[in-house]
């Protein structure tokens, strides 16, 4: 728990050009919202036993993964600062933004 | 423990979740339904089975043999005193929409011999052309409502069939969605049925709000429950949540079937609707469940959660 905490802190901190990482467990993303600079690459992986996916909640989609199964990750480099809401494909209920700063 | 013991133990489970189809029959225009596998005597009428959520490749715990259970599911359909005319499939067939997983349920349904009418859920639609893999093959008899909409109505013993899709099209934060085309087809489907005619409605997510925190619920799913109102017998199923509930609302009754698949967790029993990695002494608690009857109009607004067991 704690190590998972330092982790998401740490992720929070990224410095521009650097990655990123979203954990989906659950049916939920953490972090939930994530901000990071611009040039980060941000990286969903799906630790779940359940397939989800990773949508822009915009329509049309800037940005939209294929399902992914357990263990399967989808990365996508945000360059423009901007808010960026997301939900899951499958799971709609299941939302989280990145703020690019 | 023994290897052997654990063996056993685990068809056991199988079979339990297998045995969780049910089947309706139609007496006097009232629907009323059973669960697969309880002592049942043959009634002169016309019935129908439901099946759902085969997740057909997802091979995890608790259940690593998905075609087998489904299987077993259609074995018990097959045996009933009171022969199902045809079963609904409320989806989820496939797990992700693979073309593999796709022809192995095909083959499996297709060979229990009875007729099937289907449904999408959310994991038969994650192919890049989206309904059309499903449509193409397990909605083939069907004339479709729209273009490419995967959903459609029938005919059968004097009751109306209609099978909608609120799977796709999903919006971010949202439930289920039907959408304004599908909800225009609809309001034309029903127009010419007199109020007396008995109505099934079948789709894959919840058209009631079961549980709105774990998505269980379709956004514009009161609008169909609207235009339902004005007939005397309304029978409203689904699957996606993997487990019997019922509730009663004036004439609609509404029945989530389960899964052959694997068990999902009551709404907030616990922290997300995954799969339940059920143990085997859990599982036969399952076992005390016999049968559930629908009661028209009597109950206020009671949803009826089947007890699992003793």
């Amino acid at each position: 728990m704690l190590r998972r905490a330092l982790l998401l802190a740490a992720i929070a901190q990224v410095a521009a050009g650097e990655e990123a990482e979203v954990r989906i467990d659950n049916f939920t993303f953490a972090p939930d919202t994530l901000t990071v600079p611009a040039g980060t690459r941000v990286v969903w992986t799906n630790r779940d036993d359940i397939p989800h996916s990773v949508v822009d909640a915009e329509r049309p989609p800037r940005f939209k993964s294929p399902v992914l199964d357990t263990d399967e990750a989808f990365a996508r480099s945000f360059d423009t600062p901007g808010r960026y809401t997301y939900f899951c494909g499958l799971h709609p209920h299941m939302t989280g933004m990145v703020i690019v700063t | 423990m023994d290897t052997d013991q654990h063996g056993r133990r685990k068809i056991l489970e199988c079979m339990l979740w297998a045995g969780s189809g049910v089947v309706w029959t139609v007496a006097g225009g009232i629907p009323r339904s059973s669960l697969i596998g309880a002592a049942q005597a043959a009634e002169a009428g016309f019935s129908f089975a439901q099946i759902s959520d085969s997740h057909i490749g997802f091979s995890r715990d608790p259940n690593t043999d998905t075609p087998g259970t489904l299987q077993s599911g259609l074995g018990l359909v097959k045996a009933m005193p009171a022969k199902p005319a045809f079963m609904l499939h409320t989806g989820d067939v496939s797990h992700l929409s693979k073309p593999a997983e796709f022809d192995t349920a095909e083959k499996i349904l297709a060979g229990s011999g009875i007729d099937a009418h289907y449904v999408p859920g959310e994991h038969d639609v994650l192919a890049e052309d989206g309904t059309k893999p499903f449509i193409e093959r397990f909605q083939r008899g069907h004339k479709q409502g729209a273009d490419g909409g995967a959903f459609y109505s029938f005919d059968q013993g004097g009751v109306h069939f209609v099978g909608l899709n609120n799977v796709v099209d999903l919006k971010s934060g949202g439930l289920g969605n039907l959408g304004a085309a599908q909800l225009d087809w609809l309001k034309r489907d029903l127009a010419d049925r007199t109020a007396s005619t008995p109505i099934v409605v079948f789709s894959h997510i919840p058209l009631w709000l079961v549980y709105p925190a774990w998505g269980w619920g379709t956004e514009d799913g009161a609008q169909v429950l609207d235009m339902l109102k004005r007939f005397g017998s309304v029978t409203v199923l689904n699957g996606h949540i993997h487990q019997v509930m019922q509730k009663v609302e004036g004439n609609l009754a509404f029945h989530s079937g389960r899964s052959t698949a694997f068990p999902q967790p009551a709404p907030g029993a616990a922290p997300s609707p995954g799969p339940m990695k059920v143990d085997a002494s859990r599982l036969k608690s399952m076992l005390g469940v016999a049968s559930v009857s629908l009661v028209q109009g009597q109950s206020a607004l009671a949803v009826i959660d089947t007890p699992l067991g003793a």
